[in-house]
């Protein structure tokens, strides 16, 4: 089992009226960021990644958001570079890479490839089609997202195998002279993990290209549901799909205390949390989602943890500051919802990892990631870390083993050849038992 | 005086044969790249970036090229990153950026601004048009390069101090929605230097934006030309430029003997050094050069620094001598030393020459350079000697000779005589006395 | 071979001068010059001479007329030529293109095939090659480029009156100025249309002729090819042992197909 550690490096100073009234983190204006603030916070989280190095920690996950106090990783790139060098042994896991909204893929391709090299092959990359505010924030037409994300996808793993210089004439991207003289350490290439909030086609990408795909904190039900279409898939073609080929990332929040850690996870919240990513106009622009995914979403309109699917909540930006308050009580109100669901899981290291053996039982995924957010006070991640690290994480590696759950380092994903029907993966079963429990 | 250590990042495993056959490193196949020993020097020019920081130097230089071997440095920003925690207390001095070749300059503004903010605003952020081979690997638009570049200068410099969120709407980028949330430490934004090879375009340009200009290892006559035409500029914009305004990049070659140190420069020339950089077609692509740059560039042909300018004779490309061509290479080793293209010595017998350079350009910003495939352990003997021993004796001319840095005196804060002729920087009555 | 008999005229387009080499007698023929510029006074422009009068204007940014910064790409082009047919009353006027000219007549007729009388297209960039690529005339020399546009750049008299000798000082900055605006506007996709192949269908009824070499080094054959199957009722002729070409390789059938599709 690969165990990673993962947080969005938000700025937290941001005024968190300033994201109620608009039910979105990203638009806030950047008037609010006081740079000493953000420099100070910004080292911090890399601090953080760097004490997960030698707390034995498998990986440090980064993901990237541009325009928004949500996350400071607008170039996570530069943060995986830091890291290359300044941690020694966890492996540098992307996830993802916004690949349509760089408009030069040749050099991202650079980029990485020179963070491999840095980091002595400990790079995972990973695609992301991006937020739908990334393609506002970085101006990509949504339109054409999909294909941009195919093309550059396509495009880069070409510069790094296929011997240069050669030519490139897509339908997005064109080169004449492709021909990096940086390339990745890993042969072929780094492995590449895909991560996501559960849209099909992304999981049937992902099955057909044999990458792991990491489930991010969506609700257990419709992952599992996905997990399996991914299963199908693979043994359409003729492999069948283990742990190694999936991946899901956890919001805990664990201190000495009950009390604190519940403390946490309400600060998990802070101005309505993922919910308030950004607006849904500005989450699915125009021709961004395809009719499929579309209608998926509307069907989980009841996931609290999808951005931009406020419903049950309030129907309208706040006209007042009475308005704005009540907003931000329905907002906070649905904290035990989250808990209820498993979509947030708060306590000491002792009563946390039964919650945690749930969700691997159900899931099995090769692939866990910690997710800690919110403004809590340093000391109090840092312990948060500490414990996860020294208590939680030994745990979960006995579990891991216990259930057989192979990460993608022990077990090639798609290595394991199967004809005819593959069996299904994860333990839908359990799910209502926890529910109940 | 600010004072700096520079090196390409060059890949040298590969067969020297491959460069001098194309009169180009651009070009040759990535085939020839093997990536254990690419990831190995990669790190151990970190290490020396990070040893420059504990020596004392005061910025440590990147740049960037792409496709190539001269120079690993394909996106020098991941260098940068890397360098903004690794050291503690130099300057990162990125000369520079090549904006028109990003395509998405907000993003590079975001990548520099993180950069800023993670090294604790110890960042020098420069722009470059690239050189033309870049346009040729990033598939930029030559034709739109200055277009770009300025565009590109005027977007990034807007992210980092308008208010978002603001809307761009320019002739080559198109943004509706700028307010990135993360922006330099260092207010109103980094300061900003520019490299070049002497383009009087850029110059001009430069001296408009009172920034510092670094010419890279160019012949000391035409670069003192260039500096009389930022000085004239610069009065036209009513202020005088002085030692801030000015930089330098010096290769040097220094060892505990003099034998050693001229081995080490020999080495600077491997596969014809700069001036096999990339074919000229290749450096100049169409649309590239104005009109005016193109008539500078034909009369400075005789300066073998300049890359896209062979050294080699023309008739020796037809017959595809190689051992000829190798031989038209290294001899004009001491042609290059003599102009002081290439200094050579030990830390004593440098000092001289070094102060001679520093006497006629005047430039409160100095560059060490070194390059070519020398062992790993005269590398760093060379970069211990520069920094324990040379540094300090170029600090103490930098004092005697009033060479400001921008740190010191901010550019174009200097008043202009009140006749509101400018004052010469540099000094071809030095320059004469060689 | 006579001397050139062409007068360059001056014509207002807008804000822009646009310079115009005119020679010849009869019928306007509106000759749309390549990449590399207009060469000069061939065999096959002196054959025409006598039944047409040619209109050569130079494009804008190629040299003599000055750069239209507007003109982003060859549709920009083909607008700005539009108007210049239209307002000296030209319409519709048959048109000759030669590889990037020949994908300007064929954007402008996709445009509005009324403007055209007929189509002659040679060589014409425009369409991604079903089988290779276009050479890529930005990474080699100018002089490279020329040379390798012909089959045999050593032997051919046409060739070197235009391009043989030592390269003059004035050769050379044509050249560079061809190239420079040639980036301006096909520069990526690299000497296509991405849409050309199904705008092509708005050309039918256009009597059309596409003349190729049928060893194009530079325009691989399987774009005419295409271009013949795209324009319904378009005829192809090839010419063999022949570059790109044809009027400088084969100018004597050169001529003849063209005068033989124009009569």
């Amino acid at each position: 089992m690969h165990i990673m550690f993962f947080t969005e490096r938000a700025y937290h100073a941001v005024p968190e009226d300033e994201v109620f009234k608009r039910r979105s983190f990203f638009g806030v204006p950047n008037k609010f960021f006081d740079a000493p603030t953000g420099a100070r916070l910004l080292n911090e989280y890399i601090d953080e990644k760097i004490y997960c190095d030698e707390l034995g920690f498998d990986g440090l996950m980064l993901n990237e958001h541009h325009g928004t106090p949500f996350c400071m990783g607008a170039v996570m790139d530069v943060e995986a570079a830091v890291l290359a060098r300044a941690t020694k042994r966890a492996k540098i896991v992307l996830l993802g890479n916004p690949i349509p909204t760089v408009s030069n893929p040749l050099r991202m391709a650079e980029e990485l490839a020179m963070i491999d090299m840095i980091s002595g092959g400990r790079l995972v990359p990973g695609w992301v089609r991006g937020a739908g505010s990334e393609q506002l924030a970085n101006n990509a037409n949504p339109a054409y997202n999909r294909e941009y994300f195919d093309e550059a996808h396509d495009l880069i793993l070409a510069a790094w195998t296929k011997p240069g210089p050669f030519r490139w004439e897509g339908k997005h991207f064109h080169y004449r002279f492709v021909n990096p003289w940086v390339l990745p350490l890993q042969k072929p290439h780094p492995p590449i993990w895909i991560p996501g909030l559960i849209s099909p086609e992304t999981v049937k990408w992902c099955a057909q290209h044999r990458y792991p795909y990491v489930a991010l904190a969506t609700l257990l039900g419709p992952t599992l549901e996905m997990f399996n279409m991914y299963a199908k898939i693979a043994g359409d073609l003729g492999y069948q799909a283990g742990p190694e080929n999936f991946g899901y990332l956890q919001p805990v929040f664990c201190a000495d205390t009950e009390e604190k850690a519940e403390e946490m996870g309400k600060n998990f919240l802070f101005g309505g949390g993922f919910a308030h990513f950004a607006r849904p106009e500005w989450m699915f622009p125009p021709g961004y989602n395809s009719k499929e995914a579309t209608r998926r979403l509307a069907a989980q309109a009841a996931n609290p943890n999808l951005p931009g699917q406020i419903t049950g909540i309030m129907d309208h930006d706040p006209v007042d500051d009475a308005d704005l308050q009540k907003l931000k009580k329905q907002l906070y109100d649905t904290y035990p919802q989250w808990l209820k669901q498993s979509q947030m899981i708060t306590g000491t290291p002792k009563t946390i990892v039964p919650k945690l053996r749930h969700v691997l039982e159900v899931l099995r995924p090769g692939i866990f990631s910690f997710w800690l957010d919110g403004p809590s006070p340093l000391k109090d991640r840092r312990r948060c870390v500490e414990l996860l690290g020294k208590e939680v994480v030994p745990a979960l590696r006995d579990i891991g083993k216990e259930l057989g759950l192979e990460d993608p380092f022990t077990r090639t994903p798609g290595s394991v050849k199967v004809s005819g029907k593959a069996e299904p993966v994860g333990r839908p079963e359990l799910i209502g038992e926890a529910m109940s429990a | 005086m600010h004072i700096m250590w520079f090196t390409e990042r060059a890949y040298h495993y590969l067969p020297e044969e491959e460069v001098l056959k194309r009169r180009s490193f651009f070009g040759v196949p990535n085939t020839f790249f093997d990536a254990e020993k690419g990831a190995k020097l990669l790190n151990q020019y970190l290490d020396e970036k990070i040893y420059s920081d504990e020596l004392g130097f005061d910025g440590v230089m990147l740049n960037e090229h792409h496709g190539t071997p001269f120079c690993m440095g394909a996106v020098m920003d991941v260098e940068a990153a890397v360098l903004a925690r690794a050291t503690k207390r130099v300057k990162i001095v990125l000369l520079g950026n090549p904006i028109p070749t990003v395509a998405n300059p907000l993003r590079l503004a975001e990548e520099l601004a993180m950069i800023d903010m993670i090294s604790g605003g110890r960042l020098v952020p420069g722009w470059v048009r690239g050189a033309g081979s870049e346009q040729l690997a990033n598939n930029a638009n030559p034709a739109y390069n200055r277009e770009y570049f300025d565009e590109a200068h005027d977007l990034i410099m807007a992210a980092w101090t308008k208010p978002g969120p603001f809307r761009w709407e320019g002739k080559h980028f198109h943004y509706r929605f700028v307010n990135p949330w993360v922006l330099p430490l260092q207010k109103p934004h980094p300061p900003i230097w520019i490299p070049g090879l002497i383009s009087p375009e850029t110059v001009k340009w430069c001296a408009a934006h009172k920034y510092p200009y670094v010419a890279l290892a160019t012949m000391l006559k035409p670069t003192l030309e260039m500096w009389d035409l930022y000085t004239n500029e610069a009065a036209a914009h009513g202020y005088q430029a002085g030692p801030e305004n000015f930089g330098y990049l010096q290769p040097i070659f220094v060892h505990e003997t003099e034998e050693k140190a001229d081995e080490l420069g020999r080495n600077f020339l491997f596969g014809g050094g700069f001036a096999n950089f990339a074919r000229p077609e290749w450096m100049f692509p169409p649309g590239y050069n104005s009109k005016e740059a193109t008539r500078r560039l034909a009369s400075l042909y005789a300066n073998p620094n300049l890359p896209g300018k062979t050294l080699v004779p023309r008739h020796l490309h037809s017959m595809n001598d190689i051992a000829a061509i190798k031989k038209a290479v290294y001899d004009n080793y001491d042609t290059a030393k003599e102009s002081l293209q290439i200094i050579t010595g030990t830390p004593k017998s440098v000092m001289p020459k070094l102060r001679h350079v520093l006497e006629v350009l005047r430039p409160g910003i100095f560059s060490f350079w070194l390059d070519g495939p020398a062992p790993r352990a005269d590398r760093m003997t060379c970069l211990r000697l520069l920094g324990t021993e040379v540094l300090p004796a170029v600090r103490e001319i930098g004092k005697e000779l009033g060479l400001a840095d921008p740190f010191q005196v901010a550019p174009g804060s200097r008043p202009l005589a009140a006749s509101g002729r400018p004052e010469r920087v540099g000094s071809p009555r030095a320059l004469g006395a060689n | 071979m006579a001397e050139s008999i062409l007068k360059e005229e001056t014509f207002r387009v807008g804000e822009t001068e646009l310079r115009v080499l005119k020679g010849g007698q009869g019928k306007p023929l509106l000759v749309l010059h390549g990449e590399m510029g207009f060469p000069g006074w061939l065999q096959w422009e002196e054959a025409m001479a006598k039944k047409r009068t040619l209109w050569i204007p130079l494009h804008p940014g190629f040299g003599k007329t000055p750069m239209a910064s507007w003109i982003m790409n060859v549709r920009d082009l083909g607008a700005f030529y539009s108007r210049f047919i239209r307002e000296q009353k030209l319409t519709p006027v048959d048109v000759i293109g030669f590889s990037l000219g020949g994908w300007l007549a064929a954007e402008m007729a996709a445009a509005n095939s009324g403007q055209f009388g007929k189509m002659i297209l040679v060589g014409a960039t425009g369409l991604r090659p079903p089988t290779g690529e276009i050479m890529d005339m930005f990474t080699v020399t100018a002089r490279g480029y020329v040379n390798a546009n012909v089959l045999d750049s050593q032997h051919n008299p046409e060739f070197a009156k235009l391009f043989g000798g030592e390269q003059t000082p004035e050769q050379y900055e044509a050249w560079e100025e061809a190239r420079a605006e040639t980036a301006r506007i096909a520069w990526a996709p690299y000497m296509y249309t991405q849409s050309m192949s199904e705008l092509l269908a708005n050309v039918a009824g256009l009597p059309t002729l596409i003349l190729w070499g049928k060893q194009d080094p530079v325009v691989p054959l399987s774009a005419g090819e295409m271009y013949h199957q795209k324009i319904v009722g378009s005829k192809l002729v090839t010419f063999d042992n022949c570059g790109h070409m044809p009027a400088v390789e084969k100018p004597a059938e050169f001529i003849k197909a063209v005068e033989s599709f124009l009569d």
